[in-house]
């Protein structure tokens, strides 16, 4: 930690998380010819999100492909490029369009190290756009960390600011394994759709790596650990100041799920003795349950209260109040931070 | 050739869904002008507007029965409105209201009418399979009932669409792609990512007639969906068509088409379906007093439609919790007890 905020403060450049992402994703181009990115809307377009925005221009068409609207054929052509050597990085436009393509993804992508004795290995970048709070309903709001962190096979990153973003995607493009890196919406810095404060932080020029399964302590607390990932760790921050009169709330991102740091989660509990986990995903057999099971496991004894902030288990709704009654907030985050402390 | 009442409802479809995708874009666009924000103004979320496409949903459901079922995609207002749905109830659904069509729960990707059949999904190709299944349920039920999949071009590439051809196609069911081509999947042209001209080819490998509608003529669509149609009523199996159209907006509203030259959008507007349609009217000897009065009606239509949406209510929150099955299991989804409130007035 120390090292990444000495890092920080000897830049006083800002980026956005996109523009973090394709410095990493350049930079990984320009040192290794076998690096190159397939999906929708990546070329011309710039990623609907501005993942890739700018690199046909730097890379041509050879590197930057847009691909037909085919996620079988093309996630499983990056499987097959990676077992032959390259490094592909694809693109799922939405998480929510794994279901055209999931058995490249889960059967394919993610076993085939493991199924082959070791002897197959599968370096790509599966990056994909998670997450609502913009009313685009059941079918391109979801973040379903959980469903990917629960397949064996996969890790899975998830940054939740542009210094991060950056680290983890150097990582994920060197990385030996399938990597699902998981950006949200929300955070990207898109002109149409505006971010909270806190994503857009300085970068480094240089390459650096953020190394998998390490969580980051965003804020030193005393009375309650609140755990999340993504764009929750900007909601959780905020209720942490509301309260900071009242509870001393500390807040752990974890950057990654699989491999997941679940000794930084202990630590904060074993301090704190009152956990909340937070999470955009559907509440049951998802991260927050997880997360409640690992400390159970661990230090069952060490926690005197838990709540868990999470999509309640109903698809996405459409209309304003609707998807805010759902998507956890500000407020809801307070409360269950609230209720542990009494 | 359509009869001249035909000619007439087709017009006033085709009319009605370009004035309402057009004032759609004005309502949306409010509060997001001049800097964009997705979550300003008072119509929710995503927007895909189908301003140049009339003619493919007016030609082909000119032949529907309220029996038979249409999926569409996530573009999918012009054919709503062609095959009967509930206008104002799918507005009130767009702008994410308690009585819209899906309570405020699907939005303009995700309407459903089951009083006419009618269903989309914002998923590519997706809607093609439960197409499929329609035609299955009227083959093994004995009636003449079809169902139409309405597709964009950049979804002939899709795994669903294939499977749901060769499906359609093995059981001779009575079903009907049309593939809308408007030239563009988001910001790719055909030529960069299928390896087909026209859609229609695509038909080739699956033992079923491929036709292509050059223009987007409403005429020319009726006449090529009247006999693929009339062959699926027979029972002589599915039908590909392809209609050329024309993508007069951006692929969603906010998106500044960069990618796109000027001149293509120039062409896009030229091509007018409407215009067309108003030059077989008066061909077929309907005057322009008829034209201008079907064309006032059509705008009337909408604009009482949308004020109609607007008045309506919000949905309560706690309705979030409903619907999630049709038979509710116990203890599941009820809104959560409410856990005391920062500050501690519990």
């Amino acid at each position: 930690m120390a090292e990444s905020e000495a890092a920080q403060e000897a830049t006083g450049r800002e980026l956005t998380m996109s523009r973090a992402m394709v410095e990493a994703i350049a930079s990984e181009m320009e040192a290794d010819e076998e690096v190159f990115v397939m999906g929708e809307d990546v070329a011309d377009y710039g990623g609907i999100f501005d993942s890739t925005q700018g690199l046909l221009e730097q890379f041509g068409r050879d590197r930057i492909m847009d691909v037909p609207i085919s996620e079988t054929g093309f996630i499983g052509a990056a499987v097959g490029a990676a077992q032959a050597g390259m490094r592909p990085i694809a693109e799922l436009m939405f998480v929510d369009f794994f279901g055209v393509t999931m058995d490249q993804i889960y059967n394919q992508m993610a076993k085939n190290t493991y199924m082959s004795g070791g002897s197959v290995s599968v370096p790509m970048v599966l990056m994909t756009a998670v997450g609502g709070t913009y009313n685009d309903a059941a079918q391109h709001s979801q973040t379903l960390y959980g469903t990917f962190a629960h397949l064996p096979g996969m890790k899975v990153v998830v940054p939740s600011n542009a210094y991060d973003a950056k680290g983890l995607m150097h990582r994920a493009i060197r990385a030996d394994d399938p990597v699902v890196y998981m950006f949200h919406k929300r955070l990207m810095g898109l002109g149409w759709m505006p971010a909270p404060e806190g994503p857009k932080t300085p970068v480094p020029e240089d390459d650096y790596e953020i190394e998998f399964g390490e969580a980051a302590v965003k804020r030193e607390g005393e009375d309650v650990t609140v755990v999340t990932l993504g764009l929750h760790v900007h909601r959780a921050l905020e209720a942490a100041e509301d309260l900071a009169d009242d509870v001393d709330v500390e807040v752990i991102d974890l950057r990654t799920l699989v491999p997941l740091d679940t000794e930084a989660v202990l630590d904060s509990v074993r301090k704190t003795g009152k956990l909340v986990v937070v999470d955009e995903d559907y509440r049951s057999f998802g991260v927050t349950g997880e997360i409640v099971a690992r400390v159970a496991e661990e230090a069952l004894d060490d926690l005197a209260a838990v709540e868990r902030v999470a999509i309640p288990d109903v698809p996405i709704p459409y209309a304003r109040p609707l998807e805010r009654e759902v998507q956890p907030g500000v407020e809801d985050i307070s409360r269950a931070v609230w209720a542990v402390h009494e | 050739m359509p009869t001249v009442n035909e000619l007439q409802q087709m017009y006033e479809w085709m009319v009605t869904a370009r004035h309402y995708e057009e004032r759609l874009q004005e309502e949306y666009l409010e509060g997001k002008e001049p800097a964009f924000d997705i979550s300003a103004g008072p119509i929710p979320g995503e927007l895909h507007l189908a301003a140049g496409q009339e003619a493919a949903a007016a030609g082909v459901c000119a032949h529907l029965r309220e029996a038979d079922t249409v999926t569409g995609p996530h573009r999918p207002h012009h054919v709503a409105i062609a095959k009967g749905v509930d206008l104002e109830r799918m507005t009130a659904e767009i702008f994410g209201r308690e009585t819209g069509l899906c309570r405020g729960k699907g939005g303009h990707m995700h309407l459903f009418d089951p009083d006419v059949n009618f269903a989309c999904s914002g998923i590519i190709a997706e809607g093609c399979p439960p197409a499929v299944g329609a035609a299955m349920a009227a083959k093994k039920r004995n009636t003449d009932d079809v169902a139409v999949a309405f597709l964009g071009e950049g979804a002939i590439d899709q795994g669903g669409f294939f499977e749901s051809l060769n499906l359609a196609a093995v059981h001779d069911l009575p079903v009907l792609f049309v593939v809308e081509d408007n030239d563009w999947a988001i910001s790719m042209p055909p030529e960069r990512v299928t390896d087909v001209e026209y859609a229609s080819e695509r038909a080739g490998g699956f033992d079923m007639p491929g036709v292509r509608v050059e223009y987007d003529d409403a005429v020319a669509v009726y006449e090529a969906a009247e006999e693929a149609i009339g062959r699926a009523r027979d029972g002589n199996g599915p039908t590909l068509l392809s209609v050329q159209v024309h993508r007069r907006m951006g692929h969603f509203m906010g998106d500044a088409q960069a990618y796109r030259p000027k001149s293509d959008v120039e062409f896009a507007k030229e091509r007018d379906s409407i215009e067309r349609m108003e030059a077989h009217l008066r061909e077929a000897g309907v005057g322009d007093d008829e034209i201008e009065s079907i064309r006032e009606r059509a705008y009337q239509r909408v604009e009482d439609a949308i004020e109609w949406a607007k008045e309506q209510p919000e949905p309560d929150p706690e309705t979030a919790y409903e619907d999630v099955f049709t038979e509710p299991a116990a203890g599941m989804h009820e809104p959560p007890a409410a856990t005391g409130a920062p500050g501690g007035d519990e």
